[in-house]
């Protein structure tokens, strides 16, 4: 794939224009933060990966429709929460709190597989990464977007429908849970992150 | 002075390393890293849980993913922009619509109330008019849905959802060709 350093905004103009190979390159660019994102949502890399597909399929489709008053990766984050939303409808799952009892229990499994595997979790990234899955998907995208996005306070909250304000407390305390998480499930780890 | 609880440090650490901070804040947080233990503790944890964080790599679709999306969309086109089909006219009056339904229904409300005061009272609250109910269960209901006007308006409604059936069907028809 010839890269031609063309920024998102330049690359989307020629895809409209005609240039169809050239989405490409936006995929390629995006397509491990909109599966990361995707991940958050659902454990099943099948499904993710088929629900990341479905959601650059949408974004082609819709492209003119991006008027480039934000950035484009902010523009994809709304087709990837609709469409993860849509998917968990249908597979009947309440993402919406981690007082669903449902998502609770999942959440619980998971947490105990993780504890089980701890031996196998060598590397820190790793880590941290499991740790983010054990977070509700709500708590785990924030973390994502505003790490592996590089989305301002401002863009998160345009995206989710929330001031910037309650986007800087829900990211603390998706913070503080993440870091409680480290803690009880990860302690070796984190005593090595913290140089002890 | 009020000592701040562990969970109100964390907060001002994390503001102050994610750069959220005003100058004043930065300069007290500061002073307070350089003399209180507890505080170079807690900086050094988050500090590094935001390092690990910064540094944590996506994960990654399987090596097939990109040639996927682009077969799938090699039999798609881009749709045109929204703002192209959707008149903005039509959805303006469909409002004015509901707005003057909700406006007149209102309008009738507020007739059926009396709004005279009673006595010398100061106080000057609508009286519902209690005869209502019993004008509205000894109205004929029926002699308005048997009427000529009212089977005319049905029969309109419905030559209007087909017309619009028929524009829709259309449209996917020219669609898919």
């Amino acid at each position: 794939m010839l890269h031609t350093g063309l920024t998102d905004i330049e690359l989307i103009s020629k895809v409209l224009q005609g240039e169809q190979a050239l989405f490409a390159q936006l995929v390629e660019r995006y397509q491990n933060y909109v599966f990361t994102l995707v991940l958050r949502f659902t454990d099943s890399r099948e499904d993710a990966e088929e629900i990341s597909q479905d959601i650059f399929v949408k974004a082609y489709r819709s492209l003119a429709d991006f008027r480039g008053e934000s950035k484009f990766s902010t523009w994809l984050y709304t087709i990837v929460r609709t469409s993860c939303i849509t998917f968990l409808r249908k597979k009947r799952l309440d993402i919406t709190s981690l007082d669903n009892e449902r998502t609770f229990l999942q959440l619980e499994n998971q947490e105990s597989g993780f504890k089980a595997n701890t031996i196998e979790q060598k590397s820190r990234h790793a880590m941290v990464n499991k740790a983010i899955r054990l977070l509700s998907p709500d708590d785990a995208q924030l973390i994502t977007l505003f790490y592996k996005g590089e989305q301002s306070l401002e863009e998160i909250g345009r995206v989710m429908g929330l001031e910037p304000n309650t986007v800087k407390v829900k990211l603390h305390r998706a913070r503080h849970r993440l870091k409680e998480k480290m803690e009880k499930y990860f302690s070796h780890e984190v005593r090595e992150i913290q140089g002890e | 002075m009020i000592m701040d609880t562990p969970i109100q440090i964390e907060e001002r650490l994390w503001d102050y390393i994610d750069g959220l901070s005003s100058p004043a804040e930065q300069s007290a947080i500061e002073a307070l890293l350089a003399e209180n233990l507890e505080w170079q503790r807690k900086y050094k944890e988050l500090l590094n849980i935001h390092q690990e964080m910064q540094e944590t790599e996506l994960d990654a679709p399987s090596m097939r993913f990109s040639k996927n999306v682009m077969e799938e969309i090699a039999r798609l086109q881009v749709a045109p922009a929204t703002k192209t089909y959707i008149n903005k006219n039509v959805i303006r009056s469909i409002g004015a619509f509901f707005l003057a339904m909700i406006a007149g229904f209102l309008v009738y409300c507020l007739g059926q109330f009396k709004w005279s005061a009673s006595g010398s009272s100061s106080t000057f609250l609508p009286r519902y008019d209690l005869d209502l109910d019993t004008k509205m269960r000894a109205f004929n209901w029926g002699k308005i849905f048997s009427s000529g006007y009212t089977t005319v308006f049905m029969l309109v409604l419905v030559i209007l959802a087909l017309v619009m059936l028929d524009m829709y069907l259309q449209r996917k028809k020219h669609q898919t060709t």
